[in-house]
């Protein structure tokens, strides 16, 4: 018997993961390439959108229509707030990159909300499901981001659209724990109360378990945007256009100045983004009584031009307009 | 209006039982034939036995109160009613109806229409204004808005917070918040009301003005009602008939008077011994066969003591308790003091 064997053992047992690996993807691409060819191209179809709009439409516009939507979802601070972010990407150089990487990241969020929610109501209903869920969701999170990499430029290739698919999936798993936490965490005796009344199970839910777990499924959302734009710089490795490229360049060539604006940009977005989102979280009480469509300039053009008495937002203590 | 018969609108539970733990049926074949008590049912099986054979029935319009101490199963029996617990066995009818047979949209529609439910700790929406909240019953039966709001408005203005559907559950007091709670289940009419300790988080005074508020209201609305509650003087306040719970077993059912005058079991004894019977003693109660003269003033026999008191307290040796013609006794002033004495005794 040769000794040597038991002290290093790994040299003989050898588990070919390395060709599992291979074989696995090279059996998927073969396989399922009209699969993942329809993914790609509805994902191309929504960034084409989004890009194209945010690309050709006049800076100007932009900015109005940008502070606008914050001033209508939060307040006029944030608005002011967003105007400057985004003159500050413009007045750098950044704005067409910075476009890009709006583009993608309207994208990914749409795609990991569109998916992640109800996933995540899902695994809030049916244990089994959670139980599965969740060690997938352990290890899309452990695992380090780079690695998401590979497996993508294989089965999509390189380009803006896999770079989408890539920050979408790894932007995911927070979302789905998040609303899945929410849910679960509603106190118990509110959704008793609610059954006590002869609730169905898709009204409970809606009006009751959804508004109750917003707060939590909102710092869920929060969390994927903040991710999708830590991607950016990642997935600009597959040659994913945008601000992160910026980033990458200056890295390779030693380009402070490159990656200083490229890096600017990020934070600027992120600032915006963070702002609005948490606007969205702002309950219907945190806005003074007031519906999303009573306040900011829309609530301002209502009150203005609507005939006297049907629409008053300050007078209304009478309980008529805010009942449900 | 056909279904309001005296059977329609009643609950009517029998040999209710609830154990909750993986060996419920194991458990249930040893404690129907005696053999597992409470303690052994958890140390033994790892099972909780929250109700033992309960069997009472609640008459239309009549306000039936269950008491016992925290633990004791009271709330859950009161959640079989509307199901929102199963029962392990036994049966629950609720204005005829066996609520174990309903499919689950005839259960909702049960729930929406003919129970209203109070909570403990209120369990307001705090994301819904009040009116939000009372109109949500009528919300989920497919009520229009318009007709919601007035409902809602009626109920509130019933309990007295008429004005203040804009405002949220955190604006207000807790004994505001349990009036909201109240007309959130008075607001969709339905027959039947399940109270769960309403009053119980609630400070003594408050506590009172709400009792006597309630019962004006149920007074008028003579709703069927089941009362849980851990307080023995607001169960004899509120109930028309109380039972005793302990250790998921009722131990006795009863008027408030025959609890505390009769108690079957030594629990229910040692419960109302806080109790002064004096106030619910009647005439025929203390009555003695000793002798009545043939001019001694004649009295009910449901005559109270204070009644009593009073008569005697002008000079007259003694009172003849009469039934109509028939006499059941003699009451003066040495049957008054041996009623006092056992009164004092018992304590």
């Amino acid at each position: 018997m040769d000794w040597s064997t038991l002290l290093d053992p790994f040299a003989t047992i050898n588990l070919p993961l390395a060709d599992w690996a291979n074989d696995g993807m090279r059996w998927l691409t073969s396989n399922y390439r009209s699969v993942f060819q329809a993914i790609k191209a509805i994902v191309k179809l929504a960034l084409d959108l989004v890009e194209d709009g945010l690309r050709n439409a006049p800076q100007t516009l932009l900015l109005i229509s940008f502070s606008a939507f914050a001033w209508q979802v939060v307040n006029r601070a944030t608005a002011i707030l967003v105007f400057c972010a985004l003159s500050t990407i413009g007045i750098i150089g950044a704005w067409d990159p910075a476009m890009t990487s709006l583009a993608v990241l309207v994208t990914a969020v749409s795609i990991s909300t569109l998916v992640g929610l109800p996933l995540g109501i899902l695994c809030s209903r049916v244990n089994w499901v959670w139980s599965i869920v969740r060690p997938v969701l352990d290890f899309m999170q452990t695992i380090p981001s780079f690695t998401y990499l590979v497996p993508v430029i294989l089965l999509f290739g390189i380009g803006n659209v896999p770079g989408v698919i890539v920050t979408a999936f790894f932007a995911t798993p927070p979302l789905v724990r998040l609303t899945n936490l929410g849910l679960r965490e509603v106190r118990a005796d509110l959704v008793e109360a609610a059954d006590a009344f002869g609730t169905s199970p898709m009204k409970r839910l809606w009006s009751i378990e959804l508004p109750l777990a917003r707060p939590v499924i909102m710092a869920g959302i929060n969390q994927t945007v903040m991710l999708s734009l830590a991607m950016s710089v990642i997935a600009s490795m597959i040659s994913v256009a945008g601000l992160g490229r910026l980033v990458l360049v200056g890295i390779s060539q030693l380009d402070l100045a490159r990656a200083s604006v490229g890096g600017l940009g990020i934070v600027l977005l992120a600032i915006v983004f963070d702002r609005i989102t948490q606007g969205f979280g702002f309950t219907r009480r945190d806005r003074g009584n007031l519906g999303l469509w009573e306040q900011g300039p829309i609530g301002w053009l209502r009150a203005t031009f609507k005939p006297q008495g049907q629409f008053n937002s300050k007078s209304n203590q009478g309980g008529h307009n805010e009942c449900f | 209006m056909n279904d309001r018969s005296p059977e329609a609108s009643s609950i009517e539970c029998r040999n209710l039982w609830k154990i909750f733990g993986q060996r419920a049926d194991e458990v249930l074949a040893a404690a129907r034939d005696g053999k597992v008590s409470k303690d052994e049912a958890l140390k033994k099986f790892g099972c909780v036995i929250g109700v033992a054979d309960a069997s009472f029935s609640v008459r239309r319009g009549e306000i039936f109160c269950i008491m016992g101490l925290s633990g004791s199963g009271k709330s859950t029996i009161l959640r079989h009613v509307n199901r929102l617990i199963e029962p392990t066995a036994g049966s629950v009818h609720v204005g005829g109806q066996d609520v174990m047979s309903l499919s689950k949209r005839q259960l909702r529609a049960l729930r929406a229409r003919k129970i209203g439910m109070v909570f403990q700790h209120m369990a307001l929406w705090p994301h819904k204004t009040i009116s939000g909240n009372v109109a949500f019953g009528l919300e989920v039966q497919g009520v229009e808005k318009k007709a919601c709001r007035e409902a809602a408005e009626e109920a509130l203005e019933k309990v007295g917070l008429r004005g203040w559907g804009h405002r949220y559950p955190d604006e207000l007091s807790g004994g505001m918040q349990q009036r909201v709670g109240l007309a959130r289940a008075l607001a969709a009419d339905p027959d039947i009301l399940l109270m769960d300790e309403p009053f119980s988080a609630l400070d003594p005074l408050i506590r009172r003005d709400l009792q006597d508020e309630f019962l004006t209201l149920s007074e008028n609305a003579r709703k069927t009602t089941l009362f849980i509650t851990h307080d023995l003087d607001e169960a004899m306040r509120v109930g028309h008939r109380i039972a005793v719970m302990k250790d998921g077993r009722i131990d006795q059912i009863g008027s408030p008077e025959a609890i505390v005058l009769h108690p079957e079991t030594d629990y229910v004894a040692r419960f109302v011994g806080s109790i002064s019977t004096l106030k619910y003693i009647s005439a025929s109660e203390i009555a003695s066969a000793g002798e009545v003269a043939v001019d001694a003033p004649g009295i009910g026999p449901d005559a109270t003591l204070p009644v009593l008191i009073r008569q005697l307290a002008n000079g007259t040796d003694h009172l003849a308790v009469k039934d109509g013609d028939r006499l059941i006794g003699r009451i003066g002033r040495p049957e008054i003091l041996a009623a006092v004495e056992r009164d004092l005794e018992r304590r």
